[in-house]
């Protein structure tokens, strides 16, 4: 899906956690993501702590959304 | 002689419990366990699986390298002969897992592997060099036809018998030429397959060419406090009774949603993605799509706004097929809308 929205030229990032997967679907912009189950967060941390990381990797992804790349690159 | 299989399994296959267990590190048990019992008995008597690795999906996608060290020695204590893993199906995750152990093993330890996996599994790249990788349906319920051909292809292996093409055995090309013998010179059968093609009958390559599909990089956003986002997930998030029945596995649809009202998914949104462990998307479902953070963003002027309609699908046994056409439908709807980025998340 990231590929076929990309191809409109819309700048598009692929957080998720085996990036493995992103790079062979042909996302170019990745975040690497917490876990499976919960990629933009973690139930072991306190409420104010989790959004805080939520926060951060939110933060990247728009980094990577204001970023020209050539090719696959991680933010 | 009987030769020595180790067999790798993950969480479900292990007997060891569902998505609430794809956490477990790796565990070594010296006796057969789910699917080693029914391919021992395809052996034939002509080997025995001594043992049976398992580990968890999540465990070994998200620590792998913690993982293959446990593996690597433990596949080095008990030296098989062959290590049989999977098979995967379609399974995302427990591919990539059969994958680093396969090419882990064989590099490492320099024995051979055999696996199985369905071909849009995005692991069978990743290992089909390395690893025997049998072409197996996309789902568990193909599993009495995956075994015998696994089976048979790992005697093969053990006895040093050469395997034949892939198309005759069952398993994925490796990229590997081979030379043969044509009774026809090449200049001979050039000009024939030159001539089907020119009058539009059916020819075969001798030679297909990879295709690379890669989209050029689109242009990052100039003003990010200018720009319209979308939120998008593979993850499975919809509203609580999931109104359009998106299903939870092989996605024949996408859903979107209207967004612009609330704060956060939590309270409204549940996950249906069969994938995972749902409890804690269930809890707060923006652990998944971070609508709260976007929303908390708008509000302070870091993003010029987040485009009211949330787009949501699942991928796990998603066929590429189906997220093509998803990819293609949801994109011209942004792009329609002015959307000015996207983000996609996947779990």
């Amino acid at each position: 899906m990231v590929k076929e929205i990309e191809r409109y030229g819309i700048p598009i990032v692929h957080m998720s956690t085996i990036t493995t997967i992103s790079e062979s679907v042909g996302a170019n912009r990745i975040v690497p993501t917490i876990a499976i189950p919960y990629p933009v967060g973690n139930p072991t941390l306190s409420e104010n702590v989790e959004l805080d990381l939520r926060e951060k990797l939110v933060k990247r992804a728009l980094t990577a959304l204001t970023t020209e790349v050539s090719g696959v690159e991680y933010f | 002689m009987t030769y020595k299989v180790l067999y790798y399994v993950n969480q479900f296959f292990g007997q060891i419990g569902g998505e609430e267990k794809a956490d477990i590190a790796p565990i070594l048990k010296n006796e057969k366990i789910g699917p080693a019992m029914g391919f021992e008995q395809l052996l034939g008597g002509e080997a025995e699986v001594v043992a049976t690795l398992i580990c968890g999906d999540n465990y070994f996608n998200e620590h792998e390298e913690e993982a293959l060290k446990f593996i690597i020695d433990a596949v080095s204590e008990v030296n098989p002969d062959i290590v049989v893993a999977g098979p995967a199906f379609n399974a995302g995750r427990y591919g990539m897992a059969c994958a680093g152990v396969a090419t882990h093993v064989f590099d490492e330890l320099g024995i051979p592997v055999v696996t199985g996996m369905y071909k849009e599994n995005p692991a069978v790249d990743h290992c089909k060099a390395k690893a025997i990788v049998v072409e197996v349906s996309d789902s568990a319920a193909g599993m009495r036809n995956a075994l015998p051909v696994m089976a048979k292809i790992t005697k093969k292996i053990l006895k040093k018998e050469e395997l034949g093409m892939p198309k005759e055995e069952g398993y994925f090309p490796q990229g590997k030429r081979l030379t043969v013998f044509s009774n026809e010179r090449g200049s001979e059968r050039a000009v024939k397959m030159l001539v089907a093609r020119l009058k539009g009958e059916d020819f075969e390559t001798e030679l297909p060419m990879p295709v690379f599909d890669k989209v050029e990089p689109a242009a990052a956003i100039k003003d990010i406090k200018k720009a319209k986002i979308a939120l998008i997930t593979s993850g499975g998030i919809v509203p609580s009774g999931n109104p359009d029945r998106i299903q939870s596995a092989s996605a024949q649809k996408w859903g979107k949603y209207n967004i612009k009202d609330i704060e956060s998914l939590k309270g409204g949104y549940y996950t249906i993605h069969g994938g995972y462990d749902p409890v804690y998307a269930n809890e707060f479902p923006d652990r998944v799509a971070p609508l709260d953070i976007l929303k908390k963003y708008e509000k302070e002027g870091e993003i010029g706004e987040i485009f009211e309609y949330f787009y949501t699908t699942t991928g796990t046994g998603t066929s590429v097929g189906n997220s093509i056409t998803f990819g293609v439908e949801i994109g011209k709807e942004l792009m329609d809308a002015g959307v000015d980025g996207a983000i996609l998340t996947s779990t």
